[in-house]
């Protein structure tokens, strides 16, 4: 009896565990990336130990590749080194490390993993459990197979309603970090349900999941049902059948209702995610970079959305409008398809896949006093270059209007023809 | 018994090291700069077993481990706050540096008082003002890893299921 994760918790454990208590449990896998992987492996070398099981860890390579500098190129190679030496079957360089997972497969309703990045919260979209921990404990992991944990209380999300043409689920999602708050949901849970997530996509709900880190919390689950089994059969190697985890008479700390009707198109403003607007209010405003990706936004219907809006049209000849696939799976669906041909079409930059100019390091570098509206999920000052730079965050068909006209666009405008 | 040092709310890493120190992990070395900005006489005239005293969400910001390495260099024997980050928190369990939680104790204890600590039943003495607190009790796993020096040497000659 309990809420999503003290069932996810209990079912691991083989006993029923409650929120206040820690408990020590086998993660199914250890995720890192090319930015956190280097100090994992120094903690693992500290520790001077053998690896527990080498079919739990799981490497990418998506933060800054290939190399854009030296320094990069350096760590790429040791962690090259490293996984040969050891041994390492997983090695991936397909994309953002969060989709990529999904895609291959790892992350099934009930698994527990745990990622040297902070938006390993997104694995709870399948209804896993997915939350992020600094790389000491990943070196730790590959050590012992293991992880503590201490049980979070749970704050319950229920969403009703359907939203309005032009609203996506990040609209949403930042319309409920404006309520919560930067640290509305620290040490918690947040536990999305309702009838509109219920009716929701895949690719939609991943937008909550990943974007509970952004309040605060250690992990952002969904409640696994058909759609989350239809997505894994469909989508990725794994055949099933899956785990239907629900919550049981929960407990919850705090319960939020949400009439989602109600929002319209939402803007996180520079400088933090929880600084957020209607977008009416900032309509107008000038932007230089229009950046679609990330592990939040860069999945193929996101650039279908974007390529929809803008097909047969002229970007903005001033701002650079920049669309970053998540995956190569994505990148290679979006071109299939011709959305890519749309988007060049269109006057858009289609770069590699990764995480691209979310993290400042390369693919679309703020200038001082520039402005950025990206599909991202952080604004934090100098995310993407320059400190003096502005970011602000909001849904693909968002950045897709806007980019037509160079300011905040709302995308109704478009969308109603 | 040790010193108070008391800091304000939302203390974050960059306030703790800033990050231009962070090109090393040694303790001592992170020590020479703890606070540098925010307090300078911190690090000159920390004694071993002084005690730090933070508001909530201590340590938000960035995730890196860093800051609790430099804090516990120090000397420090503990942090006393009303609430601390989620990663920080990790990162000061899995560095072997206890942490206390009590709004009470840290709004009732200020810069300078004496202050005695039980870390395992969670005690506080304000010997200055002869006020208690009683803090949640550190859960006996945490204790270990900070017996042993943190997780890493922990394991060094531990396995993991001898934490619960
Ligand atoms: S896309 Fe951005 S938020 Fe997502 S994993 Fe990469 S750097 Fe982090």
């Amino acid at each position: 009896m309990g809420t999503l994760v003290e069932e996810i918790f209990s079912q691991k454990a083989g006993r029923s565990v409650h929120a206040g208590e820690i408990v020590l449990l086998d993660v199914d896998y250890i995720m890192s990336h090319d930015n956190t992987t280097p100090l994992a492996i120094k903690a693992f070398e500290m520790i001077g130990k053998p690896i527990f099981d080498k079919q739990k860890i799981v490497l990418h390579f998506d933060h800054a590749y290939p190399a854009p500098n030296i320094l990069a190129a350096t760590n790429h190679k040791k962690i090259i080194e490293f996984a040969q030496k050891e041994d390492l079957p997983y090695l991936f360089k397909q994309g953002v490390c969060h989709q990529v997972m999904i895609e291959e497969g790892f992350v099934t309703p009930g698994a527990i993993i745990i990622g040297a990045d902070s938006h390993s919260n997104t694995y709870g979209a399948l209804g896993a459990f997915g939350a992020g921990l600094g790389s000491t404990e990943i070196g730790v992991a590959w050590v012992t197979g293991k992880s503590w944990f201490k049980v979070p209380e749970t704050i319950r999300v229920e969403l009703s309603g359907e939203t309005q043409t032009g609203v996506y689920a990040k609209d949403v999602m930042i319309y409920i970090a404006g309520m919560l708050g930067m640290d509305g949901a620290t040490y918690r849970s947040v536990e999305f349900g309702g009838r509109y997530i219920e009716t929701l996509p895949m690719h939609e709900r991943i937008v909550f999941s990943n974007m509970s880190t952004e309040i605060g919390a250690k992990c952002g689950l969904i409640a696994a049902d058909q759609v989350t089994a239809e997505y894994l059969r469909e989508n990725t190697p794994i055949e099933g059948p899956f785990e239907e985890i629900h919550p049981v008479s929960p407990n919850y700390e705090r319960v939020l209702e949400i009439d989602v009707s109600t929002i319209s198109p939402q803007l996180s403003c520079h400088p933090t995610v929880d600084n957020v607007r209607d977008l009416k209010e900032l309509e107008g405003l000038d932007v230089n970079e229009i950046y679609i990706g990330t592990c939040t936004n860069g999945r193929y219907e996101d650039i279908e959305i974007a390529a929809n809006l803008l097909k047969g049209q002229q970007v903005d000849s001033v701002t650079r409008v920049i669309v970053t696939p998540a995956s190569q799976m994505i990148y290679k669906k979006a071109m299939k398809n011709g959305l890519l041909d749309i988007l060049m079409d269109a006057g858009c930059t289609i770069t590699g896949v990764g995480c691209g100019a979310c993290i400042g390091r390369h693919g679309g570098i703020l200038a001082p006093n520039e402005r950025a509206l990206t599909t991202m999920n952080r604004n934090f000052i100098g995310r993407m270059g320059s400190p003096l730079a502005e970011i602000y965050l909001a849904s693909p068909a968002t950045a897709a209007a806007s980019a037509l006209t160079g300011k905040i666009t709302d995308p109704r405008n478009y969308l109603r023809q | 018994m040790g010193k108070a040092w008391a800091f304000s709310e939302n203390l974050n890493t960059d306030e703790i090291i800033p990050g231009r120190f962070n090109i090393t992990i040694d303790p001592q070395e992170l020590a020479k700069n703890v606070f540098c900005e925010i307090k300078p006489d911190y690090a000159p005239n920390v004694v071993v077993g002084d005690v730090i005293i933070g508001g909530q969400n201590f340590g938000c910001g960035s995730s890196r481990e860093h800051a609790p390495i430099a804090i516990k260099g120090s000397g420090a024997k503990c942090i006393i706050a009303a609430s601390y980050a989620r990663i920080f928190f990790r990162n000061a369990v899995n560095i072997g540096l206890p942490i206390l939680e009590s709004r009470e104790a840290a709004e009732g204890i200020n810069e300078g008082d004496e202050i005695e600590v039980d870390l395992s039943s969670g005690k506080i003495d304000n010997m200055s003002t002869g006020e208690s607190f009683q803090a949640q009790p550190l859960p006996p796993f945490i204790i270990k890893i900070a017996e042993a020096g943190g997780i890493i040497n922990f394991l060094q000659t531990n396995s993991i299921e001898d934490l619960l």
